[in-house]
C-alpha cells in the first residue's frame, strides 16, 4: 500500500493538475488538431475530407509559400544583424562615462513600449509623403517615390520599421550585460596596451557573450514572427513581395478558404523556428564554454 | 567647472552625439503630434506642409477621432484585458511557479510539468491561430474572456520559468518555520512565499501587461466577431474610415500611444528594471 498524501504533497497535485490541463486545453490540444487539420481539405467550414499529405507536398510546389519563406527569412536576418550592432554601438555609449545617462537610457528605450500596428501606421506615412518630398528637394531619385510601392525597396521599409522598435529592447539587454564588467577588467587590460577595438574584441566582447546569446535568440525569434508591421505598412504587398509566412497564415488561412492547407504551413513554420532556436542555443552556448 | 575624479571625464562628444541621435526617436512622435493638431487644408504637398507647426492648436481632431473609434469604449477593454490577464498570471503563475519549481528537483512527474509548459515559448502563435477560432468560438468564449483566457496560457511558459527561477533563492527554511507553527501548505504561500516573491510580481506585471497591451493578432482573430475593439484593433478596423483624412488617422493613433507613454513616463524604472531583470534570466 501507498501511504497516504502528506498535507504538502497534495497542495501541490491540486495546484499542478489545473494549470497542467489549462496549458494543454489551448495550447497543446490546438497544436494537435492544427496538425490534424494540416492533413485535410478543410476550408475553414463546411465538411472536408482527409487528403494525407498532399497539403505538405502542395507546399514545396507553392511559389508564394515559397517566397513568404524567402522574405522572411531575408528581414529576419537582415534585421537580427543590424540590430545587435546598432544596439551594440548604442548601448557601449550609453555605458560610457556621459551627461544625463539615465535620461538617454530612457529615451532610447521608448520605441519599444509603443504598439507595432499603429507605429507601421505613422511610419507608413512618412514613407509613403515626407520622404518622397524631401527626395524630391534635395534630388535624390532613389527615395523620391515612395520606398512602399515599390517590390525592390518595400522590404527595406519593413526592415527600418522593426529595427526601430527592437533596438531599444536589445541595447537594455546589452546594457545591463556590460555593467557586468567590472572596471578593474579595463584597468588590467589597458596596463597590457590594450584600447579601443582591441579593448572590446579581447575583453569586453567575450564577457558579454551570453548576453549576445539572448539577444540573438529573441531577435531571430521575434523577426521570424513578424506580423503587425506588415499589416500596417504594406498588407504584403506590393504584389506579395513582403508578405511573412505569419501573415500568409493569416490572410489565406483565416479567409482565403486554406485552412487546411495553411495548417500544413503553420507546423512546417512551427518546426522551423523550433530547430533555429535549438540550432542557435547549442551553436552560441558551446562559443560561451569554449571562452 | 573642473572635474574632480581622476582619468574619468565626462565624454562631451559622445554625449552630444547620443543627444542628437535621439531625433530618431523624437522624430516620428513630434511628426505624429503636429499631424494629430492640423487641419486637412493645412497638409500642403512639401515637407513643411506635414511637418511645421499647426496653425492654431484645436483640439477638434481628438474629439472627431474619440468619435469615430469609439475610443472610451476600446479604452476601457484594453484596460480590462491587460488587467484581468495580468491579475491571472501574478496568481495563477506565481502558484504554478511554486508548486512545480519547488518539486522539480525531486519529483519526474514536476520536471516533466516544467519541461513541458515552458517548452511552450516556442510555438509561434501562427500555428495555434487557425485551431484557436475554431475552439473558442465553439465554447463560447470568441470574446475578451476569452482573449484573457488565451494571454494566461500563453504567458504561463514565461512566467513559470521566472517564478521558478526565483524561488531557487527562497530558502525552505522560511516554509519549514510556517509549517512547524501548523500552518497549511496553501496558507504558508499565501502568508509567506507570495509577498516574498514581489520583485519578481512587478517584472511579470510588466512583461505580461507590455505584450498584451500591444498585441494585434490575438483579439484581431478571436474578437473579430464580438464586435468590440481593443485600442490597437480600433486603429485596424477604423483604418477605411479616416479615409484621406490624415490629420484624424494621427489624432486617432496619437490617442492610442497617449496611455502607454504616461505609463512610462511615470514608471519608467520600474519598466526597465522589469525588462531587464526578465529578459536576463
Amino acid at each position: 500500500m501507498k501511504k497516504k498524501m502528506t498535507d504538502r504533497e497534495r497542495t501541490f497535485l491540486l495546484i499542478t493538475i489545473p494549470v497542467l490541463l489549462l496549458f494543454f486545453c489551448f495550447n497543446t490540444l490546438p497544436l494537435l488538431k492544427g496538425f490534424v487539420y494540416s492533413f485535410t481539405n478543410f476550408k475553414g467550414y463546411g465538411s472536408y475530407d482527409y487528403v494525407g499529405l498532399r497539403n505538405y507536398k502542395d507546399l514545396l510546389a507553392d511559389a508564394r509559400v515559397g517566397k513568404s519563406y524567402l522574405f522572411t527569412f531575408k528581414y529576419a536576418i537582415v534585421c537580427t544583424i543590424l540590430v545587435n550592432i546598432i544596439s551594440l554601438l548604442l548601448a557601449l555609449g550609453l555605458n560610457a562615462k556621459i551627461k544625463a545617462k539615465s535620461a538617454l537610457r530612457a529615451i532610447y528605450f521608448i520605441p519599444n513600449i509603443l504598439g507595432g500596428l499603429v507605429i507601421g501606421y505613422i511610419f507608413g506615412f512618412f514613407f509613403t509623403y515626407i520622404l518622397p518630398a524631401i527626395g524630391q528637394s534635395l534630388g535624390i531619385s532613389a527615395i523620391s517615390s515612395s520606398m512602399l510601392s515599390r517590390t525592390s525597396t518595400a522590404w527595406i521599409a519593413i526592415v527600418i520599421v522593426g529595427a526601430w522598435q527592437s533596438i531599444a529592447m536589445n541595447t537594455i539587454i546589452y546594457i545591463s550585460g556590460l555593467q557586468t564588467v567590472p572596471d578593474d577588467v579595463y584597468e588590467a587590460g589597458s596596463i597590457d596596451g590594450a584600447t579601443g577595438w582591441k579593448s572590446f574584441k579581447n575583453l569586453t566582447f567575450p564577457l558579454i557573450i551570453p548576453f549576445f546569446t539572448i539577444n540573438m535568440v529573441l531577435c531571430m525569434k521575434n523577426f521570424l514572427m513578424v506580423f503587425d508591421q506588415i499589416m500596417s505598412l504594406t498588407k504584403g504587398g506590393p504584389s506579395q513581395s513582403t508578405e511573412s509566412i505569419s501573415f500568409l497564415i493569416y490572410q489565406n488561412g483565416m479567409s482565403g478558404g486554406q485552412f487546411g492547407f495553411q495548417s500544413a504551413n503553420a507546423f512546417v513554420f512551427f518546426v522551423v523556428i523550433v530547430a533555429i532556436s535549438v540550432f542557435q542555443m547549442t551553436f552560441l552556448g558551446k562559443k560561451e564554454e569554449q571562452l | 567647472m573642473m572635474n574632480k575624479k581622476v582619468g574619468k571625464k565626462v565624454n562631451w562628444p559622445l554625449t552630444i552625439l547620443l543627444m542628437i541621435g535621439c531625433i530618431t526617436v523624437f522624430f516620428p512622435l513630434y511628426m505624429t503630434i503636429v499631424i494629430a493638431f492640423k487641419q486637412p487644408s493645412e497638409m500642403t504637398n512639401d515637407i513643411a506642409g506635414a511637418l511645421a507647426f499647426p496653425a492654431t492648436w484645436s483640439f477638434s481632431n481628438f474629439a472627431e477621432a474619440m468619435r469615430v473609434t469609439d475610443f472610451w469604449h476600446s479604452l476601457s477593454n484594453s484596460f480590462i484585458i491587460t488587467i484581468v490577464t495580468i491579475v491571472l498570471a501574478l496568481l495563477i503563475h506565481s502558484l504554478g511557479g511554486y508548486a512545480i519549481g519547488r518539486n522539480m528537483g525531486a519529483s519526474k512527474f514536476y520536471r516533466f510539468a516544467y519541461l513541458y509548459i515552458v517548452s511552450g515559448m516556442f510555438v509561434p502563435f501562427a500555428i495555434l491561430m487557425m485551431p484557436l477560432v475554431k475552439q473558442t468560438a465553439q465554447i463560447g468564449i470568441a470574446n475578451m474572456f476569452g482573449v484573457i483566457v488565451l494571454y494566461t496560457v500563453f504567458y504561463m511558459p514565461m512566467n513559470l520559468l521566472l517564478y521558478s527561477g526565483y524561488l531557487k533563492n527562497i530558502p525552505m527554511a522560511l516554509e519549514e518555520a510556517a509549517r512547524v507553527d501548523g500552518a497549511s501548505t496553501w496558507r504558508t504561500y499565501w502568508q509567506v512565499i507570495f509577498p516574498i516573491m514581489k520583485p519578481m510580481h512587478a517584472t511579470v506585471a510588466i512583461l505580461t501587461a507590455m505584450g498584451t497591451w500591444n498585441d494585434v493578432m490575438t483579439p484581431l482573430v478571436i474578437m473579430s466577431g464580438s464586435g468590440k475593439n481593443t485600442l490597437p484593433l480600433a486603429q485596424l478596423n477604423f483604418q477605411t474610415q479616416f479615409g484621406t483624412n490624415y490629420n484624424l488617422a494621427f489624432a486617432s493613433y496619437l490617442l492610442a500611444l497617449l496611455p502607454i507613454l504616461l505609463f512610462y513616463i511615470i514608471c519608467q524604472k520600474q519598466i526597465l528594471n522589469g525588462v531587464v531583470n526578465g529578459a536576463v534570466k
